[in-house]
C-alpha cells in the first residue's frame, strides 16, 4: 500500500464521494456551533423546510458575545441576548445539546470540545470559527467554516471541500526555560508570514512537539490558521491518552485499550510524501511578542521592531500603516514599553495550564497599578479547577480577579473592550486593527509574558521571573 | 436555493491596494450580533469609512465619489483572519460582485464562492498595473468573463486568465447552491454512515 500522511488517512476515510474536477463530499463527525455564526444557518434550514440531519453530532455553546461577569443575570446588551436566546431556541427545536450561560459545561467552544471528550482522534470536525484548528492537537482534521457551510453540515452532515495540500513542520530540539508553545507558534508564523501555509493542512512533528502537553499542543494547532493554513494536526500518543484519562469525561469502565487500538494507525507512514516540509529548531526560540497588526509581525521580546530598510518595497506601506496604528516607530525597542491592559484567556491560552503558568509568576507579587487585567478562564471547568487548585486565591492575593468564561477580549464583542490607543499584552491569537476594540493596540504574547507585564506594567522578558 | 447567476461582469473598480486586509477590517466584530444576513453593507470597512465620532473619513476610497463600481481591487492576501461569512455578506450587500487580488485567504475564498461573490486571482504584475490605471483613470472599465476565465481591460488591450475550480464555476454560472447538491445525494450519505458503523 502506498504510504500516506496522517491527514490523508483521516480525509480519505471520510470521503462520501469525489466530484470530478471538483471538491470532495466529506462526512463530518463533530460539528460545534455558537451564537454568532449559526442563526443565519438555522434560518436557511427553515426557508428550505428541512430539519437538522444528525443532531447528536452537533454541540452548541454560548461563548462569543457573552459577558464575563454576573453570568447569572440576564445579558444586558439586547442584541447579544437575542443571539443567545435564538441559539437556545434553535437547539431546542432541533434537538441539539446546548450548554448556555451558567451551565457547568459552558465555555469557549474549542476549550470544551476536548474537555468533554467530544473531540476524539481520527475525527473530522468543523465549526463556524476559524480557530477550530485547535482540535487538530488530538489527531483530527478540524477546520473553520462559514455560515453557508454551517447550514450545509446541519442539513446533511457533509461539507464540500477541495482537498488541501499537505505540509509538515518538524520542530527539533527543546524549548528553553520561559519559552512556551505560544512562543513556538508565534515564532513559526513570524518566519513564514500570515500566508505562508495558505492552501495547506499542516502536520506538526518532531521532538519539541512530542514533549508538549495537550494544552500546549492545542495552542500550536489553534494558531495554524494565523499562517493561512486550513488547519493543523498532531498524531495522538501517550500524552493524548493521559489527557483523556485525567479529563473525567469518560465513564469508569471505559475501554481505553479499544480506543488506543483505534489510534494505532493514526500517524503518517514513514515514507509518506508531503507537498512541503519545513524544519525549525526549538533551542533558538525566545519569548515572542508582536509589534504590528497581524500575527506574523512578531519578534523575540528582546529584539527591536525591524527598521524600514528590512521591509521589501511592496510591503512597506502596509508596514508603516500598521506601526502608525500601534503608535510605534521602525527600529524601536519593545522591552520597557508601558502596557495598559493585560488579557489572559481565549481558546489559545485560556486553559488550566495557562492559568497555572500565569499564577506561578504572579505568586507573592503585586499587580502593577497602571494595568487593568482581565483573566478569563476558557470554560466553567477551567474556572472550577482554578478555584480548587488554589489559583484563584493566588491571583486575588496579587490583586487580580478571576472572571467567568467566554471569548471576551479576544474579539471584544462583549463589553470587555480595550479602549482606543491603549496597549494590551494579550494571550489571544489576533492583533488585527480593532480586534480587541476600536483603536485598541494588541501585543500578542504567551501567558508568561502576560504575567510579567501584569506585575511590571511594561513589556518585560518573563525569564526575569523564572529561576 | 438558487442565487443570482454570474456570467459576465463589466464595471468600473474601486482600488484598495493595502495588503493583508483581514476580515476584522472588512466587518468589525461588534457588528456581528445580527441574526439575519441582510444589511451588512452598511458596516463594510466600518472603521476605515468612519472616524471614531462617526464622521465620514474623506480619505478612504469608498468615500471618494470618483471611485465606484462592482469590482473591488485589493492588495495581496485579501480576507485573512476569521471565518466570518459576514465579511462576504458585507462586500456583496454593499454592491460588489467580484474582488480582484493576487492572493486570497482560503476560508474567505470559499465563503465568497458560496455567496456568488467571485474572487479573481491575478498575477502580481497585472494587479499593480490595474491599481495604477484605476487610480489614474477611475472610469476604466474592467470585464470579467467567468465562462472563459478571463479578466480584461478593454481600453488597454490587457487581459489575464484566472483559475477557478470547475465545480465552483458551474455552480456560479448556473446560480446553484451546494446544499441542493448535497441533499440530492442523501441516500449515498446514509449508505456511507451505515458502512462506517461496522
Ligand atoms: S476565543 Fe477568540 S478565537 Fe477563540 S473561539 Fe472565541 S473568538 Fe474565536
Amino acid at each position: 500500500m502506498e504510504p500516506k500522511t496522517l491527514f490523508d488517512k483521516i480525509w480519505d476515510s471520510h470521503v462520501v464521494r469525489s466530484i470530478k474536477g471538483g471538491p470532495d463530499v466529506l462526512y463530518i463527525d463533530r460539528h460545534y456551533i455558537h451564537e454568532v455564526t449559526s442563526p443565519q444557518a438555522f434560518n436557511g434550514l427553515k426557508k428550505r423546510g428541512i430539519p437538522v440531519f444528525r443532531p447528536a453530532r452537533t454541540l452548541a455553546t454560548a461563548d462569543h458575545n457573552i459577558p464575563t461577569i454576573n453570568q447569572d443575570q440576564p445579558i444586558r446588551d439586547l442584541l447579544s441576548r437575542k443571539q443567545v436566546e435564538k441559539l437556545a431556541e434553535n437547539c431546542t427545536e432541533h434537538g441539539i445539546e446546548f450548554y448556555g450561560l451558567n451551565h457547568q459545561r459552558n465555555g469557549i467552544v474549542h476549550v470544551i470540545g476536548p474537555e468533554l471528550g467530544f473531540t476524539r482522534p481520527g475525527m473530522t470536525i468543523v465549526c463556524g470559527d476559524s480557530h477550530t484548528s485547535t482540535h487538530g492537537a488530538f489527531g483530527t482534521i478540524a477546520f473553520g467554516i462559514g455560515t453557508s457551510e454551517v447550514e450545509m453540515v446541519l442539513a446533511t452532515q457533509c461539507i464540500l471541500q477541495l482537498k488541501p495540500k499537505r505540509m509538515r513542520i518538524t520542530i527539533n530540539g527543546t524549548l528553553q526555560k520561559g519559552v512556551t508553545s505560544k512562543d513556538l507558534i508565534m515564532y513559526i508564523i513570524s518566519q513564514i508570514s500570515t500566508s505562508g501555509a495558505t492552501g495547506y493542512f499542516v502536520e506538526y512533528a518532531g521532538q519539541a512537539i512530542r514533549k508538549l502537553s495537550m494544552e500546549a499542543r492545542m495552542t500550536v494547532c489553534n494558531m495554524s490558521i494565523e499562517m493561512g493554513a486550513r488547519g493543523g494536526l498532531i498524531a495522538p500518543d501517550e500524552e493524548t491518552l493521559r489527557y483523556y484519562k485525567n479529563s473525567g469525561a469518560f465513564p469508569e469502565n471505559f475501554d481505553w485499550n479499544q480506543m488506543t487500538l483505534q489510534w494505532k494507525d493514526l500517524k503518517s507512514d514513514p515514507d509518506a510524501v508531503f507537498d512541503r516540509e519545513l524544519e525549525f529548531n526549538a533551542d533558538l526560540i525566545s519569548p515572542m511578542i508582536t509589534f504590528g497588526t497581524n500575527p506574523g509581525m512578531g519578534v523575540a521580546i528582546t529584539e527591536s521592531i525591524p527598521s524600514i530598510d528590512k521591509i521589501n518595497g511592496d510591503a512597506s506601506a502596509s508596514f508603516l500603516k500598521s506601526l502608525d496604528y500601534m503608535g510605534f516607530k521602525p527600529g524601536m525597542k519593545l522591552l520597557g514599553h508601558p502596557v495598559d491592559y493585560v488579557f489572559l484567556g481565549s481558546c489559545t491560552n485560556g486553559r488550566i495550564e495557562d492559568l497555572r503558568a500565569f499564577a506561578n509568576i504572579v505568586r507573592g507579587r503585586k499587580k502593577a497599578p497602571n494595568v487593568t487585567v482581565l483573566i478569563v478562564p476558557g470554560s466553567k471547568m477551567v474556572e472550577r479547577q482554578a478555584r480548587e487548585e488554589g489559583l484563584e486565591a493566588i491571583l486575588e492575593d496579587a490583586g487580580f480577579r478571576l472572571r467567568e468564561p467566554g471569548c471576551s477580549s479576544c474579539l471584544a464583542m462583549n463589553e470587555d473592550k480595550i479602549p482606543p490607543r491603549k496597549y494590551a499584552v494579550s494571550t489571544s491569537n489576533r492583533n488585527f486593527e480593532g480586534r480587541q476594540g476600536p483603536g485598541a493596540r494588541t501585543l500578542l504574547a504567551s501567558p508568561l509574558t502576560a504575567a510579567a507585564a501584569a506585575i511590571t506594567g511594561k513589556i518585560t522578558d518573563p525569564r526575569e521571573f523564572i529561576d | 436555493m438558487s442565487k443570482e447567476k454570474f456570467e459576465i461582469l463589466e464595471s468600473t473598480c474601486v482600488p484598495l491596494p493595502l495588503q493583508n486586509i483581514d476580515t476584522d477590517q472588512i466587518v468589525p466584530a461588534r457588528f456581528l450580533s445580527a441574526t439575519s444576513r441582510e444589511g451588512f453593507g452598511e458596516n463594510l470597512f466600518r472603521d476605515w469609512r468612519f472616524d471614531k465620532a462617526g464622521n465620514l473619513n474623506p480619505q478612504f476610497v469608498l468615500n471618494n465619489p470618483e471611485f465606484g463600481g462592482k469590482i473591488l481591487v485589493a492588495g495581496k492576501n485579501f480576507g485573512s483572519g476569521s471565518s466570518r461569512e459576514h465579511a462576504v455578506w458585507a462586500i456583496y450587500d454593499y454592491g460588489f460582485r467580484a474582488v480582484v487580488s493576487s492572493f486570497f485567504a482560503d476560508i474567505f475564498k470559499n465563503n465568497a464562492l458560496n455567496n456568488g461573490l467571485l474572487p479573481v486571482v491575478v498575477p502580481e504584475e497585472f494587479l499593480s498595473e490595474l491599481i495604477d490605471l484605476v487610480r489614474k483613470k477611475p472610469q476604466t472599465i474592467v470585464r470579467i468573463d467567468l465562462m472563459n476565465q478571463v479578466i480584461s481591460i478593454p481600453s488597454e488591450n490587457r487581459s489575464a486568465g484566472f483559475d477557478i475550480n470547475p465545480y465552483r464555476k458551474d455552480c456560479l454560472l448556473r446560480g446553484l447552491d451546494d446544499i441542493d447538491y448535497l441533499l440530492s445525494i442523501k441516500d449515498e450519505i446514509i449508505a456511507f454512515e451505515e458502512k462506517n458503523k461496522k
